[in-house]
């Protein structure tokens, strides 16, 4: 293996290509050839390095030493300062002013421990990095059980919203005995503000494909679909690659390593529905229908896909299955609370100095997160709210900050810990004005296959509307808690029963706002 | 050009998506016409019915003509309270076309559509298959005119 001095990490994502990364990776290894350091200086092309609105950004090892906003103009200062004179350059760094430098914390990653450091387009990077181990591991030295029982142990939770226990989910398929069942992963994230799953997909693909297997072969599927949103090109693109590389390695097929066990996966494409994301209506898109969620029961772990035993986790949560299976239960657990073991991946957003996603552990407070991880609130700017969870999340003020982001800890707002968006908001924006664009989002994606959501949510569209304008009273405020009260008892899905957590966390802790708005 | 791409799925009713989007993407006008659905509707022995109520369902289809050019602007929260409006006024201006319109020289199409993923940049974009983002009043109208210019 060739040594080299200093490695030069890219951040390939869609904000890099945007800013014109393509371009750049060449120039700058012509400039490197023309100072003959293409011996010393390696270059990676990776997947999302947890900073980005950032244009072209690199993270250069083993200084970690940050840069964004590149420009190809910053090229030959760059080589010949830093890679030829060892002298980073400052005007460049990630934040020149503050020095803040982004905290990676790869210590406490399970399910980003690759992203960034490994070519997320090379299979032989990920079994480098130990990559398939839990794979080979679960399929020869384990019985389906065992896998299922040291999952139970992990306790980990579904990072699709619910947080229900995973491994207790395999144990309604398992026992099943079906000519054919399914894995089905949802990959269609649609939460507004949310792109954990995304990152994940760019980074690091072969973990997710790990996990899928490892899944199969607990349950004994032999066919997985990845449901992935059309928008998603990249991340399709680099989980076909890295299909077919896994398909010319033998690790699935027909009878895997000898084992007797069959694995097929493919992608299936969707074609733009929120509600899609509801494990039952994605399984009617999966079947070319309308994606109307079905009744449950029977639940899908016992009639699912074509009405055969289903299991539809979440990207996040599989992700971390091939570190639980490799490392064990215990190790897992060292993360997080005793409640809630693990780590949780955040995209962080809106008024912060350094918007990004980060992973950690269960249980960190918001206040940390955006204080540590993001470097607090953006210059000049003042915190009001956070809003957690996209759409279906809920909004928070300064004095809730503290509270503890993990399923247990959040209780009646657990649903807004899946899908890890955290909205910040500055002192100037308008709390009417963000539950308006809630509620409109929510009057567009009900799918109106059942009356509560398909009215209620138009009705609260026209209040907030109303309110907005200036032309509401605060009995149309009262009004609109008891739609979506009626919303939460009595809708098909989740979906009608999200509005509710908006709307009162937002009455809850900004009724000045609604007081005042109302009088005008 | 229905048969061309049909024959290359199996005729069942799960690859109805996959046949609605190739046949999308390739017509010029980037829509799913009322011939097509009848083709698709033969080919996979189900009701033409059933492939509007597919086809309605999904943000991603049309059943109107198209333009060359198919700008989804994302109105979800955070590229809202980042001035998603004012960039869509500023659209509005630029192509003279309402929401949902498309511009008489058939070029461009504008629609809205739910948060794509990368509200890092927000407000954000996306044109055809191109995600731009971090947009300004001024970046907007560079993007249409270097795309009016590449005919």
């Amino acid at each position: 293996m060739k040594f080299y001095r200093s490695h030069i990490l890219i951040g390939i994502s869609e904000t890099s290509l945007n800013a014109g990364v393509q371009a750049f990776i060449p120039t700058l290894r012509q400039e490197l050839a023309k100072h003959e350091l293409t011996e010393e200086i390696n270059i990676l092309e990776t997947g999302p390095l947890g900073f980005f609105g950032k244009g072209i950004c690199v993270t250069v090892y083993p200084e970690n030493i940050s840069y964004s906003d590149l420009k190809l103009e910053d090229i030959p200062e760059l080589v010949s300062e830093h890679f030829l004179k060892g002298r980073p350059v400052s005007r460049l760094l990630f934040d020149s002013a503050t020095k803040f430098q982004p905290k990676f914390n790869y210590e406490s990653r399970i399910v980003l421990r690759n992203s960034g450091i490994i070519d997320p387009e090379s299979i032989d990077e990920y079994i480098g990095a130990g990559g398939y181990e839990a794979w080979e591991k679960a399929l020869t030295q384990m019985q389906p059980a065992e896998i299922i029982n040291e999952v139970k142990a992990s306790g980990l939770r579904g990072r699709g919203g619910a947080g229900f226990p995973t491994g207790v989910k395999w144990t309604f398929t398992a026992p099943i005995d079906a000519p054919q069942k399914y894995i089905v992963v949802n990959a269609d994230e649609g939460e507004p503000g949310t792109f954990k799953d995304r990152l994940i997909m760019e980074g690091d693909p072969h973990q997710l494909l790990e996990g899928i297997m490892i899944a199969a072969r607990a349950v004994g599927a032999t066919k997985a679909w990845i449901y992935i949103r059309g928008e998603y090109k990249l991340c399709i693109e680099r989980l076909r690659l890295a299909i077919k590389q896994c398909k010319d390695y033998g690790i699935i097929g027909e009878n895997i390593f000898g084992s007797g066990f069959d694995l097929d996966i493919d992608l299936k494409i969707g074609a733009g529905a929120y509600v899609c994301g509801e494990e039952t209506a994605l399984i009617e898109s999966l079947e070319g229908n309308r994606g109307n969620p079905r009744w449950k029961p029977p639940f899908p772990g016992v009639k699912g896909l074509w009405q055969c035993p289903t299991v539809v986790n979440n990207v996040e949560t599989l992700a971390n299955v091939p570190y639980i299976i490799q490392k064990g239960a215990e190790a897992f657990k060292q993360h997080g609370t005793p409640e809630c073991s693990g780590t949780k991946v955040y995209t962080i957003l809106g008024d912060v100095a350094h918007p990004g996603l980060c992973e950690i552990d269960m249980g960190t407070t918001l206040r940390t997160i955006i204080n540590e991880y993001a470097g607090g609130m953006k210059k000049g700017f003042k915190f009001k709210a956070a809003l957690v969870g996209g759409a279906a999340g809920v909004i928070l003020p300064d004095r809730l900050l503290d509270v503890k982001m993990d399923f247990a800890s959040l209780n009646q707002y657990a649903a807004v810990l899946g899908s890890g968006a955290i909205l910040v908001m500055n002192e100037h924006q308008s709390i009417v004005d963000i539950l308006w664009s809630i509620l409109r989002f929510f009057r567009h994606e009900s799918c109106g296959k059942c009356a509560p959501c398909r009215n209620g949510s138009q009705m609260l569209y026209q209040l907030i509307s109303k309110i907005k304008k200036g032309e509401g009273t605060m009995d149309d405020v009262e009004q609109m808690q008891i739609i979506a009260e009626t919303m939460f008892n009595t809708s098909f899905c989740a979906l009608g029963q999200s509005p509710i957590m908006a709307i009162r966390s937002a009455i809850e802790n900004f009724k000045d706002e609604f007081i005042a708005i109302t009088k005008k | 050009m229905y048969q061309e791409i049909c024959s290359k799925y199996a005729p069942t009713k799960d690859n109805l998506i996959y046949i609605l989007h190739e046949i999308q993407d390739t017509h010029p006008q980037h829509y799913i016409s009322e011939e097509a659905v009848d083709y698709i509707a033969q080919y996979l022995n189900i009701h033409a019915n059933h492939i509007y109520g597919v086809l309605t369902f999904y943000t991603m289809y049309s059943t109107k003509p198209r333009g060359k050019n198919i700008i989804r602007l994302c109105e979800s929260p955070p590229c809202y309270i980042k001035g998603s409006e004012n960039i869509l006024r500023k659209l509005h201006i630029l192509l003279g076309v309402e929401t949902g319109e498309t511009t008489k020289d058939g070029e461009f199409t504008l629609e809205l559509c739910a948060c794509l993923g990368v509200c890092g940049n927000a407000p954000v974009m996306m044109i055809n298959d191109d995600v731009y983002g971090d947009l300004t009043e001024e970046r907007v109208e560079e993007i249409i005119t270097k795309i009016r210019g590449r005919k």
